[in-house]
């Protein structure tokens, strides 16, 4: 069984790393939705693979995955809504772990927003 | 809602909606009893006995932003469908408990699925809440206590990489001794 100990230890290898994550004012936060909703049509698979890139891109200080309630759009949902400091919210709509990454690929990486996957992008009308 | 875990992710969120401090989440598979219960316990700010006859109406929902409340009738519908059985007792200012029983065997239950990530998702995205996790599998367990994490973590949150990474590789882990790797 794994134990308690293997924790103490990570926490004695953090301790000595001197600077801790520290949201601030340029943090790019990366919501997802996970009401009934979007849990129903695939959200989990989606916060789960953002999360893990962010962690594995080493790009924790910058961009914070979190999750949310619904925000009314459920026949829109996998729903990640993108805010960065200073800009305008930009909701991607109908969500992949695919779609995902190369949002995280595009957009918060390189600074392109996916048009194609935005909710006033997407041929939706 | 294509697994029963997904349902408790849901289902707890509720919980954690209702301002728990404490969320204590069971998962028990009894083959030789042929059942697989699941029990979600919360210190919430609970419902009255009204409320608990409506929640299970999915055209009712506390919420503002829609005008349907599916969570619940989901996961009720999902245990009863198996022959098993749904029940909510609440009470105001005290929590709430959901418990849903599903007959194993029956044809139309849905896989337990992925209950570790389940169970990560909740524990790493909802810092102002602790969690029991409790898994059975014929009479062999394990325990997740965030209690115990935060005693020794201190102020360093659940979502840092390492702390993370730390958590899914114990329910894993822990899984795996626990059930052997059995997929049901």
């Amino acid at each position: 069984m794994k134990s308690l100990e293997e924790l103490k230890a990570i926490r004695e290898r953090m301790q000595s790393q001197v600077s801790m994550r520290a949201e601030d004012h340029s943090h790019t936060r990366v919501v997802v939705g996970m009401a009934t909703c979007g849990i129903a049509s695939g959200a989990r698979p989606v916060l789960t693979k953002l999360s893990s890139l962010v962690q594995e891109k080493n790009l924790t200080d910058k961009i914070s995955v979190t999750q949310t309630g619904c925000i009314g759009l459920c026949q829109y949902e996998p729903i990640v809504e993108v805010m960065e400091p200073g800009k305008q919210k930009i909701t991607y709509i109908k969500m992949t772990p695919e779609k995902a990454e190369e949002v995280l690929e595009r957009h918060l990486i390189g600074g392109h927003i996916v048009e194609e996957y935005t909710l006033s992008g997407a041929d939706i009308k | 809602m294509p697994e029963i875990s997904l349902n408790v992710l849901d289902v707890a969120e509720n919980s954690t909606r209702a301002g728990a401090s404490l969320v204590t989440i069971t998962v028990d598979a009894d083959f030789s009893g042929d059942r697989l219960t699941v029990v979600i316990d919360d210190n919430g700010c609970g419902m009255t006995p009204e409320q608990v006859q409506q929640v299970t109406d999915p055209f009712f929902t506390s919420r503002t932003t829609r005008k349907v409340g599916l969570g619940v009738p989901f996961f009720k519908l999902a245990a009863e469908s198996t022959g098993g059985s749904f029940a909510i007792t609440s009470e105001p200012g005290v929590g709430t408990t959901v418990t849903a029983v599903f007959v194993l065997s029956h044809i139309d239950r849905m896989p337990l699925g992925d209950i570790s990530t389940t169970i990560h998702t909740l524990v790493v995205y909802h810092p102002e809440t602790d969690f029991v996790y409790r898994y059975q599998y014929n009479g062999r367990s394990f325990a997740l206590d965030t209690r115990e994490f935060r005693q020794v973590l201190g102020d360093i949150p659940f979502d840092t990489p390492d702390i993370s990474a730390y958590i899914m590789d114990y329910l894993n882990e822990n899984k795996l001794e626990t059930d052997g790797g059995a997929i049901y």
